[in-house]
């Protein structure tokens, strides 16, 4: 194994994100002899804030400054890296919404493979890497095969791989910037919005009755409303609900919408997508109602209902209510 | 504004259990429901209304079978003006980036402004979009959730990055943008509209008509491979509440009490 380990470093406001040390995992699990170097694109000030605290944990940071890397644009970063990166090695990437926009791209740039959303690497046989990754929404997974005798770039999904307790590094930072030269972009970054707020905020409730695509139809909302009203708490859902309006998106859970840590979960109709894992945070105790068996989200629920929740949920809340006019 | 959009036909996981076959080492593909990949239909509604208010025309292609064809009739149902396919025995097999090369190879053939793809495939990754525009030149920008055509060959977009927020930007055309779920509501089909285009002829271009050097393509040239599919060994799993519908109701309020869920 010669092929040099890249693990390109997410950061923002001078903190480094968490992927960075799982990212460090992931490396360790190609190669347990290589130590892996990080790979820090940014400017000013913060830039080396981020590579000196990264010296704790990477033996070799390469810095990348670029007075245009004020806002991390991916389109601007590929280039870059395209002239930093050497032939043949291998970048690893977390495959979020920067992953998503910067990976695909960058391996065409270096004439690499490329590698989506990686759950598992399995080490190095001959020339193929070999990783799991998963397919329709986590049901199957799958062995896959990737050459990297021209090197590779492999997203790895966020919080797929365990940070080791690793041993302080004594890491020197090298400065590359130079070898980036001038950089223009036809994608120009104007500005950030931050979503309304929502009528209620789902990230501080206790108990969430939380709906997916299993709710079937619009008109079937009320019933999980009952249910929440009947617990004293409100519902939230998964992304297919707001696509459909059915929903406002200050209710979604998830990557891309609310991260929420309540006491108690119940997941109804709902797969159980890493998207919207992503978003759920604090171990509650999750309850998954589901027709399918099979379906991802009872890897995570503490308790499983297989049935149709649209009969479920209004029998549960029928014995709720009983409940609570015996108790009052 | 001449648009491209490329899309493509799966297994529809709203209407199937993927399950593995008997042997183990695929997913039970008989009986499948096929449907439109649910973020390339997206694209196609954005697409449309990008020319109702501009002008222009929109196409839509698919790198596969015959039996793809079915989702380029939905979307010349829905309004699309053309649906090619792209097809050889040279392109099977092909990995993401085999699929790239051969929609790069369409794209030149023809002048489009825009290309659009879906975020991702049902049994994808995220990574024909951003690889073709790497392969064109073109910029590009992922999980795009509005477009807003501005003067002067720019568009106004916005991504969606974590937590609801949108990142805000200006891209010059032509670019490749890939849409995500949610930026629009997608219009009905009915089956009447299908049966207006069911004869419309679909033009197939193979790998000569393209340009696409055949050993560039297909399983020879994948990088990537896939060797099984296979359910990995569950964690502790979940306690599976057995009983009537009552009686698991019963039962699952007193495990919420126990948590400090219900007073
Ligand atoms: C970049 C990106 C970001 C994303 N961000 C998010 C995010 O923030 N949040 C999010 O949720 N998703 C997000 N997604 C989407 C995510 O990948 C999944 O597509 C989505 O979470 C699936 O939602 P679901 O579980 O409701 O639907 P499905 O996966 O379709 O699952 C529906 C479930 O309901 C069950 N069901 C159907 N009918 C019934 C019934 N009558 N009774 C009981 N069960 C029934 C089915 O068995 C199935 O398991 C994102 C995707 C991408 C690509
Ligand atoms: N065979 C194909 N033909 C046409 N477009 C495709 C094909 N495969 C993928 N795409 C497009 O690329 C997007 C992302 O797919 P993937 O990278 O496989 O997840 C899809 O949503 C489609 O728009």
């Amino acid at each position: 194994m010669t092929a040099r380990i890249f693990a390109y470093i997410v950061h923002k406001a001078g903190v480094v994100d968490d992927s960075a040390a799982e990212l460090l995992a992931a490396a360790k699990t190609i190669d347990p002899a290589e130590t892996p170097t990080a790979l820090v694109v940014g400017s000013g000030a913060e830039l080396d804030t981020v590579c000196s605290n990264l010296c704790a944990t990477f033996a070799k940071v390469w810095k990348v400054a670029n007075d245009s890397f004020a806002y991390l644009n991916a389109e601007l970063i590929r280039q870059a890296l395209a002239k930093v990166v050497p032939q043949g090695s291998i970048v690893l990437v977390p495959h979020n919404h920067f992953g998503i926009d910067l990976g695909p791209g960058l391996s065409i740039k270096l004439n690499a493979a490329f590698v989506p959303d990686v759950v598992r690497i399995d080490g190095v046989d001959g020339t193929n890497l070999k990783v799991v990754r998963q397919e329709f929404g986590g049901q199957v997974s799958t062995h896959v095969r990737c050459n990297i005798a021209n090197g590779a770039v492999i997203n790895v999904r966020p919080g797929a791989f365990k940070p080791a307790e690793s041993a302080p590094a004594a890491g020197v930072a090298v400065d590359k910037s130079a070898e980036v030269g001038p950089l223009t972009t036809e994608r120009r970054y104007l500005t950030t919005i931050v979503p309304e707020a929502g009528d209620v905020d789902i990230t501080k409730e206790p108990v969430l009755v939380s709906i997916g695509r299993g709710i079937g139809e619009k008109d079937n909302i009320p019933i999980a409303e009952e249910l929440a009203e009947a617990l004293g708490a409100v519902v939230s859902c998964s992304r297919p609900v707001v696509d459909a309006k059915w929903l406002p998106k200050s209710r979604q859970v998830g990557s891309s919408g609310q991260t929420v840590k309540p006491k108690i979960y119940l997941a109804c109709g709902i797969s159980g997508s890493f998207q919207h894992l992503a978003g759920l945070k604090g171990n509650p105790f999750v309850v998954a109602i589901n027709k399918n068996p099979k379906a991802p989200i009872f890897q995570v629920a503490e308790v499983g209902i297989v049935t149709d929740m649209l009969e479920f949920i209004p029998e549960l809340t029928n014995k709720v209510r009983e409940m609570k006019q015996v108790s009052a | 504004m001449e648009i491209l959009v490329c899309a493509r036909r799966v297994p529809d996981t709203s209407e199937n259990e993927i399950q593995l076959n008997s042997a183990g080492n695929d997913i039970e593909r008989d009986d499948l429901v096929y449907s439109i990949n649910e973020p390339d239909n997206y694209a196609v509604e954005e697409a449309l209304q990008i020319v109702a208010k501009s002008g222009g025309n929109v196409t839509v292609a698919t790198v596969g079978t015959d039996e793809d064809e079915e989702i380029l009739r939905r979307e010349m149902a829905m309004g699309a003006n053309k649906g090619v396919l792209l097809s050889d025995d040279a392109f099977n097999g092909s990995d993401g980036k085999g699929i790239a090369t051969v929609l790069k190879g369409f794209v030149q053939k023809g002048k489009f402004d825009l290309v659009l793809t879906g975020v991702q495939a049902e049994d994808g990754g995220a990574q024909v979009g951003g690889m073709l525009a790497a392969m064109l030149d073109y910029p590009f920008a992922s999980l795009v959730n509005s477009i807003e055509v501005l003067d002067g060959n720019k568009l106004k977009i916005s991504r969606e990055i974590e937590g609801g927020n949108r990142e805000m930007s200006e891209i010059d055309l032509p670019c490749v943008l890939s849409i995500q779920t949610g930026i629009n509501e997608p219009r009905y089909v009915g089956m009447r509209g299908i049966r207006q285009v069911a004869s419309v002829e679909i033009p197939t271009y193979g790998a000569s008509d393209l340009g696409v050097d055949p050993k560039s393509v297909g399983e020879a040239a994948a990088n990537v491979k896939r060797d099984d599919y296979f359910i990995p060994a569950l964690g502790k799993g979940a306690e599976i509440l057995q009983g009537s519908n009552e009686e698991i109701a019963t039962k699952l309020i007193e495990l919420m009490k126990a948590k400090g869920g219900l007073q």
